[in-house]
């Protein structure tokens, strides 16, 4: 044979792993959430999602583009961002609000900081905090779900002009005959009036919520598809969803007049969404074995505390970011033993 | 510092037969009434490690003979430690066995000539590091029979360890698993150690590599004479034979060589790469870690590769020199791979065109840990336990991620080093950190970060631009 031309470094063999398709995959574990959402929200949700979603490809584009570097858009993190990012959102929220947290997501999440991997908070959840703060009344203005004209048209608000105040909808609300809606989460109906919702209305999606996080059982499963797939560390909304449920029960024991059942803390609100798709995000969480456990009881203990004592009614959003910020000390204090290191038997 | 540390582990450990891999293990086969009992006993491996394509098709071939070339190269270098020093001159006649060049030290090995035939020249060649070697190159006698002609038996009972190590340095064998170890020196146990186990190491947990798997198999009556003689220098009292689960029929033909004693014991390891490192086989052998910084011997275990074994049991009573050696030809651009008793100096063009390789790319070892090399004139030395070769399809380039922090080394490394965080700092070159704060030095190299890396990140080769940058220094200083 020929002089060899090829002169690489071992190893010559590789798993076949890539980044887009773990990302890929997470988005296609998403879509299931994306399309119960719109049989439940309707065209307002469907339309929600793909604007938010573009927003954050375009934001990431815009940044290739101003940075020189290369089309980053084939990593399909962008898409993960948007999606995410869209399904934490109220399904009437307006489509212009829902751009800005996308580029916001984007530029102030991820492109801020170096792009993929490099950023130190979950770009969706900064992409949402940053319209909470922006948009106060519009992200805690809830619609009922299977509105029977859901599919006929926009709900008002969807289709606010840029940069306008969307309009009041509560008399939209009541044309749909829905009476019993109270315009409340379930999160803020415990919190104000001390009303429990059933655990099989959270598990089957007949709750007011954000577009994405209505149904526990759909979430659970798609998140399972990932943690068998290796796309996600199982270990995370285990130790997510396992702290959550000691803490609540125990305070549920000393006072159950007070306090929820466990099962309630565990399937309301971003809960499931957080612990499964947006906690688990590789690049904002740790690496070391300890670290991980660690990380995943920090968010739930610090989701409890501030639904049972904080001024808002739902804490997973602000948990997972100051998780996040915690993450890299996680690590440097929990470096694992290393064979050989002290303590090892020898 | 560490080359023992994988000496005879890290490197050449291939094993053959992917179709036994799915089947269940050998006693659970063979003995039905054991199989619940399998179910309790977990079978001794390490954690975290990787499970590779094993590409083992090779290991259901016999082993063949290989013709040889006209001229071979026989470099004075093939073993780690002092090169050989030269006794012959150019023009001069030598025979197959004779020495050609002596040991220079304890930590040297003598070389035969691996063939029959005239020495044209003592010059340099191009070797697998890059750097260019000396090496006594024999045109070969195209008539002659090529048979041994030169063997210096000496008696070896009733000696004591040390003079036995006397008598098989001058049989030329080092380590076959890749580190090239005289073997000699690496089973006389240092000041002050004493030796409970000489571990054999048949895990050969590289991909595609077969050699060590059909030596079991073909030759396991030279593996137990080889354990006895080093057995003899050690001192262990027993000796354990670590196979992977993957190569049943090596099992059964070691267990059918045993001697009756009980002294040898042959114990199956399961099939993970890198099993067959010096750290993993001890570990799941003997439950023991090699403490940082230290020897194999410091915990009273002594590694050799059961070819190493196999060429001490065959060698030794005959009082025969080192002239050739098992390698495993393979690779996706190799039309007829095999087995071969390929003689020292062999250069690669001879050994490739034979087996019809048509790659673009050709590496000396496995593909986990071998290296590529630059020229198809490098001869097969003593530690070459591989040649494979690939093809475009395998050498096309990857794009490189940004690390996303997946962790997925993490669970790899089996010395359960951090190699995200390595790879973060190294990108700065931040070396001194990671030797500081990361346990670099621990670093095997045995490339599980690289393999599992989904940005394609070159890990473990950042890591080795950081030992070589941090020796370099520390020599210059």
């Amino acid at each position: 044979m020929s002089q060899p031309i090829e002169l690489r470094a071992a190893p010559y063999q590789h798993s076949g792993s890539d980044v887009p398709a773990i990302m890929r995959n997470v988005v296609y574990a998403m879509l299931p959430i994306c399309i119960f959402s719109v049989w439940q929200y309707g065209l307002s949700a469907a339309a929600l999602i793909l604007v938010v979603t573009l927003a954050c490809l375009l934001a990431e584009r815009i940044n290739n583009y101003v940075s020189g570097a290369a089309n980053t858009l084939s990593d399909w993190s962008a898409v993960i961002t948007g999606v995410l990012l869209a399904l934490t959102l109220p399904p009437s929220f307006p489509l212009w609000m829902g751009a800005v947290a996308g580029l916001s997501a984007i530029w102030l999440g991820k492109s801020l900081f170096g792009g993929l991997g490099q950023n130190p908070f979950n770009p969706a959840l900064i992409g949402r905090a940053f319209v909470q703060a922006a948009f106060p009344t519009a992200i805690s203005t809830w619609v009922p779900a299977f509105s029977p004209n859901r599919f006929a048209g926009f709900i008002p608000t969807t289709l606010t002009a840029p940069f306008m105040s969307p309009p009041d909808i509560a008399h939209w609300i009541k044309l749909q005959g829905m009476d019993a809606f109270t315009g409340a989460t379930p999160l803020a109906r415990w919190k104000f009036e001390n009303v429990s919702a059933s655990s099989m209305d959270f598990l089957t999606g007949q709750v007011t919520a954000s577009a994405g996080e209505t149904s526990a059982i759909l979430i659970l499963l798609c998140g399972l598809y990932l943690a068998f797939r290796k796309f996600l560390d199982w270990r995370i909304p285990v130790a997510v969803m396992g702290s959550v449920m000691l803490i609540a029960w125990a305070f549920h024991l000393a006072q159950p007049a007070r306090y929820p059942s466990p099962s309630f803390m565990l399937l309301s609100g971003g809960l499931m969404l957080g612990a499964w798709f947006m906690a688990t995000d590789m690049a904002t969480s740790p690496i070391t074995p300890r670290g991980i456990w660690l990380y995943g009881a920090l968010i739930g203990i610090l989701t409890v505390m501030i639904r049972y004592f904080g001024g808002l009614t739902e804490g997973v959003m602000y948990a997972i970011l100051i998780a996040n910020a915690a993450a890299p000390l996680l690590d440097q204090f929990n470096q694992p033993r290393i064979l050989g290191g002290k303590g090892g038997k020898s | 510092m560490s080359l023992t540390f994988f000496g005879e582990g890290g490197r050449g450990k291939g094993d053959a037969h992917p179709a036994p891999m799915a089947r269940p293990s050998l006693p659970g086969r063979l003995l039905p009434f054991s199989l619940l009992s399998s179910l309790f006993s977990r079978k001794a491996t390490f954690e975290h490690g990787i499970h590779p394509a094993y590409h083992k098709e090779t290991g259901s071939l016999p082993i063949q003979r290989f013709p040889f070339a006209p001229k071979l190269f026989v470099p004075l270098s093939q073993h780690i430690g002092k090169p050989a020093v030269s006794i012959v001159r150019v023009g001069q006649e030598v025979f197959r066995g004779e020495v050609i060049a002596t040991a220079n030290g304890m930590f040297s090995l003598p070389i035969h000539a691996p063939a029959t035939g005239i020495v044209e020249a003592i010059s340099l060649i191009p070797s697998d590091t890059g750097a260019m070697e000396t090496a006594i190159t024999i045109r070969v006698y195209e008539a002659d029979g090529q048979e041994i002609r030169v063997r210096n038996p000496q008696p070896l009972d009733g000696l004591t360890g040390i003079e036995l190590a006397l008598v098989m340095q001058q049989i030329g064998v080092a380590g076959k698993g890749g580190a090239v170890f005289p073997t000699h020196a690496k089973l006389i146990p240092p000041n002050g150690c004493v030796i409970d186990t000489l571990i054999v190491n048949g895990a050969e947990c590289e991909p595609f590599l077969t050699c060590d798997h059909r030596i079991m198999v073909e030759r396991a009556q030279h593996i137990m004479t080889g354990i006895d003689y080093a057995r003899r220098v050690c001192g262990a009292p027993r000796a354990i034979i670590g196979v992977e689960d993957n190569k049943p029929d090596a099992v059964a033909a070691l267990i059918a060589a045993l001697p009756s004693d009980g002294t040898v014991t042959v114990k199956v390891v399961k099939t993970k790469y890198p099993q067959g490192a010096a750290e993993t086989l001890t570990h799941a052998l003997l439950g023991r870690e090699v403490p940082i910084g230290k020897r194999s011997s410091s915990i009273g275990v002594v590694m050799n590769n059961v070819m190493t074994m196999a060429y001490v049991g065959k060698l030794l009573p005959l009082g025969e020199g080192m002239t050739e050696r098992v390698v495993t030809v393979a690779g996706p651009a190799v039309e007829r791979p095999g087995n071969y008793i390929v003689p020292l100096g062999t250069p690669l063009r001879f050994l490739l065109d034979h087996v019809g390789a048509h790659g673009s790319e050709v590496i000396l070892g496995g593909p986990m840990m071998g290296a590529a090399i630059s020229s198809l004139d490098i001869p097969i030395t003593k530690g070459v336990c591989g040649v494979l070769a690939f093809g475009k399809k395998e050498t096309a380039s990857q794009r490189i991620y940004p690390c996303i922090h997946c962790g997925e080394c993490i669970k790899a490394c089996p010395k359960k080093l951090n190699p995200t965080q390595m790879g973060l700092l190294s990108a700065k070159r931040e070396y001194d950190l990671m030797a500081d704060k990361f346990f670099l030095d621990e670093c095997f190299e045995c490339g599980c970060c690289s393999y599992v890396c989904p940005s394609h990140i070159p890990l473990v080769q950042q890591f080795r631009v950081a030992k070589s940058f941090l020796k370099d220094r520390k020599k210059a200083a």
